[in-house]
């Protein structure tokens, strides 16, 4: 034979594997393809959702901060219009539009109305898009006593031009009529627009502002006039380029969002191990096939390009049917929940999917990758295997070696893994953390061989022929095992570690309710609104209450301490002297007490972490126009909000500011007295039964264990598809080594061996690995739970939790999927005995 | 028990396919203890076929076969597998041993699926092991041997249970001239030594010289070649 006669080339050696495979092993191809598919269909819908939304939301701050190079923001009651007077005079500033923002609290319902009140002859220059709707009724707008809804708010609360709507103020409602409904053009989210001092007027701000939209003469130095006007700024109030006004939406809910797409990832990576547990069977099943094709001329490289083809080429079919079932899953998501994907924070109207060429593209790309990737280590072996061991047949590839290294490599993860996971965050991102998982993973399943070896040369014979074949088995094919059990370990783990993490945090949480609601009725104003409160009249009818044994008033405010940060909540509350571990769910406090004339204030995780304030510093809050400090005198756990709160005492509040109006009330009732009925006086005091929230303390814990429960509804929808993905890898490994071991059932039929004791020998083998794979799942993912409650939660939410084991739940987990895997087992077992055992045993001949 | 045939065929018959001609019909056999048998035959003709009859593998289409008294029709599959588990050793031409036991194990499985406890199954193993020739190698894995010692590994299996019945199907098709040789001859001698009867299934003149007398399957049916010819 010519040495140099032509060998057929890699394309032509890939489509011969693959076209035999696709004829053999159909269901094996399609199964693998649809893994793929599911990976890249659940990380292309959530970044695609994600994208809408945060898209929708941009569009919808730069429509309202419009043309302004600068925005001058205040705190949400505002300060004295005096400021805007003075900004309107000042010669460097060409245009000065004020403008009233609130969340107006709605009757009997939940969301506030974002309301926006301008002056529609200054903002004409400055947000043209807004207003131009009104142009031709800008007289009826400026008559004052309407407003202009968006078509998103129309639609919502089912009003047309001239209907009326019902707004609370205080404690009283006030109705404003609709003048007219926005082209759904000019802004798509819920919206109210008023002229401003219909606006003051109506929500009782008279002589006060929130925002006033700047707009510079060309060629100044924007930066620079930002920061010169800062420093002449009252405290509180701060000069903002737009670019942070539309970021801080975005990095609000940026930690959700990443931790999303890392969750969608799970799926893809199982799909990856998935792929490199099946393609290293299959490998393992056609090794005399691939030491024939090497020794009639294929090369080394030929034979390993084809077979990473083979899974690339399965990746690449996956990767397309996962981006088209991406955009129909996201589009859905956009349709039928608005882009909510649990947290509510991302909830948009009428998002339109954004689905660029590029970023489809990256999903097919990565999808294609990560299969390519899961058969480049089986195509390797494959191509290194000399070819006339292969041929001779019976043994198998040498894993020995490899367990050996990937042993060391599988250390190194680990320490390594170990230690950047005590990493700080990155722009508030746990990156070094999800980087800490990704290595500890991959440490964890590099060291399987090795462990797996290790167990079983240490279990005992029991005299069951079986049992201990079955043990024989595994122990000297541990690189069938390993390859059985790591797509399992993989999702198992990461599911171990997700239930542990979220039944942790639930159990924070339902500890956390306990100590934040101790009363036994709770009342505020509508979640997130600026206009409703409880006047002093009201506090004192609320004290009165025959039922009443004592109530606790609480004003809950946002105030600004970072312009590129979401606001920080205070809370002035009515505090026990000495008793404020009572109240509040503290976790540490001050070695020494305040010194004197500086108040004590108790801050949340949160603003510690993004502040950096420590305990028996001084924090300076922007009060009633003044700095006024305070001595941080505690840190408290506040599961509500992860942007910051600060807890001080109203008293300091009342003091500081003379606002004695309160949003929220905790009533505790005297000995004996029907809460329900209790419910229905507190209702009687409000001049509308619907303007505040009112509830027993029982309903609210159980409301918000819903919302828990709704929020983490996806994290176990994903984690269900990873362990099915996991078992289908059990399934594949189950199938093709029974597929692979015919010949040997055959023999072990002829020599008298029952078909029940060889099927009960697969399920012996099935079972334990499984047990294996189940005990070691269980072991690294608890260790990949500290990762998840000790630094990604804590980084990307700003609060700790308390780590609780469900053990409960998981030991159900645990069996069920030891279950899954004998059943398989012995579904595969009973499809290799089903063959002939004759024809089984001839088929080497 | 010991006057009566180990083996007999009585009016065997067999196809593959309803609509097809007979594989073979009208064959009858009978093999007394201590007999040596070999079958030879062409290609296609049915050798296999008639080797997974006699061991209960298959089912006649008329006729029956009668093993230790016991007719293999009348016996459901567990019992034909435990019937064949006390009183038939294999050799087959693939060897199949099992890779992941040791030599050791894999000579003594047959004693572990009839129940026989470790030292007994130990002791007997070992003496098998010697009697075929490797002793020495007892620990190893069948990797690491040689394809002429793998086949020892089966002929011991074949046998320490002392079968009635010692069924072998081309156990040299995979060997060298030499160790052919060596394996038919220890095969025969094992076979008479443990007392039971073997039958040889192969292709080859020279192996099937090695039997006690020499039959030929072919269209016609079974036909004695004579011995030693």
């Amino acid at each position: 034979m010519n040495a140099r006669a032509p060998t057929p080339g890699a394309g032509r050696v890939w489509r011969i594997l693959l076209l035999s495979q696709l004829r053999e092993q159909p269901g094996r191809l399609l199964t693998t393809v649809i893994a793929i598919a599911l990976g890249v269909a659940l990380a292309a819908s959530v970044y695609l959702v994600n994208a809408a939304a945060l898209g929708e939301f941009t569009q919808a701050t730069k429509r309202l901060v419009g043309e302004a190079g600068i925005v001058v923001r205040g705190p949400r009651e505002g300060f004295a219009e005096e400021l805007f007077v003075r900004l309107a005079r000042d010669p460097r500033i060409a245009i000065a539009s004020p403008v009233l923002e609130l969340d107006a609290a709605l009757p009997g319902r939940r969301d506030p109305l974002k309301i926006v009140g301008l002056d529609p002859l200054r903002a004409g220059a400055l947000q043209p898009a807004l207003i131009g709707d009104i142009g031709a009724n800008l007289l009826e707008f400026l008559g004052g006593g309407g407003l202009y809804l968006s078509a998103a708010a129309a639609e919502t609360l089912g009003l047309h031009r001239g209907d009326r709507l019902q707004v609370t103020v205080g404690d009283r409602t006030k109705s404003l009529r609709v003048l007219g409904v926005l082209s759904p053009d000019t802004y798509s989210q819920p919206l109210g627009l008023m002229d401003i001092a219909a606006a003051q007027w109506t929500f009782e701000r008279l002589g006060r502002l929130n925002r006033v939209d700047l707009s510079l003469p060309a060629g100044t130095d924007v930066e620079d006039f930002r920061r010169s006007l800062s420093s002449t700024l009252p405290p509180g109030v701060l000069a903002i380029a737009p670019r942070v006004e539309r970021d801080r939406a975005v990095t609000v809910t940026r930690a959700y969002r990443v931790n999303l797409n890392m969750l969608a990832l799970v799926a893809l990576w199982t799909g990856a191990f998935l792929v490199f547990s099946t393609q290293s069977l299959s490998v393992l099943r056609r090794r005399k096939s691939l030491a024939l094709l090497r020794a009639l001329g294929v090369t080394r490289g030929q034979l390993q390009r084809a077979l990473i083809g083979e899974g690339a080429g399965l990746g690449a079919v996956g990767a397309v049917l996962g981006v088209i079932a991406g955009v129909l899953i996201a589009a859905a998501i956009l349709r039928f929940l608005n882009g909510d994907v649990g947290s509510g924070s991302l909830h948009v109207i009428g998002a339109s999917l954004r689905a660029a060429p590029a970023s489809l593209f990256a999903f097919f790309a990565i999808g294609t990758t990560v299969a390519a990737l899961g058969a480049w280590m089986p195509a390797r072996s494959a191509a290194h295997q000399p070819p006339a061991r292969a041929l001779k047949g019976g043994d198998d590839l040498d894993y020995g070696g490899l367990a050996k290294s990937a042993a060391r490599v599988g250390l190194a993860l680990l320490v390594s893994g170990g230690g950047i996971a005590c990493l700080p965050p990155v722009h508030n991102l746990p990156i070094f953390g999800y980087a800490a998982v990704a290595l500890l993973l991959f440490g964890a399943i590099l060291l399987v061989p090795t462990l797996t070896v290790g167990v079983l040369r240490r279990a005992p014979r029991t005299g069951r022929v079986v049992f201990d074949t079955a043990i024989a088995q595994l122990r000297e094919n541990v690189g069938l095992s390993t390859l059985s059990l790591s797509s399992i370990i993989v999702s198992f783990s990461l599911m171990v570690a997700m239930a542990i993490m979220v039944y942790s945090f639930r159990n924070s949480f339902e500890n956390w309710l306990g100590k934040v609601l101790p009363a036994d009725i709770q009342l505020r104003v509508p979640f997130g609104n600026d206009t409703a409160y409880l006047p002093p009249e009201l506090q004192a009818k609320l004290a009165a209450l025959p039922a009443s044994a004592r109530v606790e008033f609480r004003r809950t405010r946002q105030i600004q301490l970072d312009a590129a940060r979401a606001s920080v909540t205070l809370i002035a509350r009515d505090l026990l002297p000495g008793r404020i571990g009572e109240q509040l769910p503290l976790l540490r406090t001050a070695a020494s007490p305040p010194p004197p004339g500086l108040p004590p204030a108790w801050v949340s995780e949160a603003l510690q972490d993004l502040y950096g304030y420590r305990l028996g510093e001084k924090l300076d809050l922007p009060l009633g126009g003044r700095r006024v400090g305070f001595y941080v005198a505690g840190v408290w756990r506040d599961y509500a909000r992860n942007t910051g709160t600060i807890v001080i005492d109203r008293a300091v509040y009342v003091a500081a500011t003379g606002d004695r109006d309160a949003t929220e009330a905790s009533i505790w009732l005297r000995p004996g007295a029907d809460p329900a009925a209790a419910v229905d006086a507190v209702r009687a005091t409000f001049a509308r039964p619907d303007a505040f929230e009112v509830m027993t303390s029982s309903v609210v814990r159980e409301r918000s264990l819903q919302i828990f429960d709704r929020a983490f509804a996806i994290t176990y929808a994903l984690e269900a598809i990873a362990v099915l993905i996991g078992l289908t890898g059990i399934s594949f490994a189950a199938s093709s080594t029974a597929l692979a071991r015919r010949a040997e059932f055959g023999m072990l039929r002829h020599i008298g061996m029952l078909r029940r004791q060889v099927v009960g020998l697969l399920a012996d083998e099935g079972i334990l690995l499984s047990v294996f794979g189940v005990i070691y799942g269980l072991a690294l993912g608890g260790i990949l739970s500290l990762v998840l409650v000790y630094v990604i939660n804590r980084q990307s939410f700003n609060w700790s939790i308390d780590l609780a084991v469900p053990y409960w739940q998981l030991g159900v987990v645990s069996i069920a999927l030891i279950a899954a895997a004998a059943v398989t087992a012995i579904w595969s077992g009973r499809a290799a005995v089903a063959e002939d055992a004759v024809r089984a045993v001839r088929e080497d001949w | 028990m010991a006057d009566l045939p180990v083996l007999r065929l009585e009016r065997l018959a067999k196809r593959y396919r309803p609509d097809r001609p007979a594989i073979f019909e009208g064959l009858d056999l009978s093999l007394n203890p201590g007999e040596y048998l070999a079958i030879m035959g062409e290609s296609g003709v049915g050798k296999s076929t008639l080797l997974n009859l006699l061991a209960g593998l298959d089912r006649p289409d008329s006729g029956s076969v009668v093993l230790e008294g016991q007719d293999l029709s009348a016996l459901d599959d567990d019992a034909t597998t435990l019937l064949r588990r006390r009183s038939i050793g294999f050799v087959f031409q693939a060897f199949h041993v099992l890779p992941y036991l040791t030599v050791e194990q894999n000579v003594g499985l047959p004693l572990e699926l009839l129940g026989v406890g470790e030292t007994e199954r130990r002791r007997r193993a070992m003496e098998m092991l010697a009697a075929v020739g490797i002793g020495a190698l007892a620990t190893r894995l069948p990797r690491e041997l040689s394809g002429g010692e793998v086949q020892r590994i089966a002929i011991g299996r074949a046998l320490i249970h002392r079968p009635r019945l010692v069924l072998a199907d081309e156990p040299t098709g995979n060997l060298d001239p030499h160790s052919a040789a060596q394996t038919l001859a220890l095969l025969r001698d094992q076979v008479k030594a443990n007392a039971g009867a073997g039958i040889l299934i192969t292709h080859s003149r020279a192996a099937a010289e090695t039997a006690d007398r020499i039959l030929v399957l072919d269209g016609r049916g079974l036909t004695a070649l004579g011995p030693r010819q």
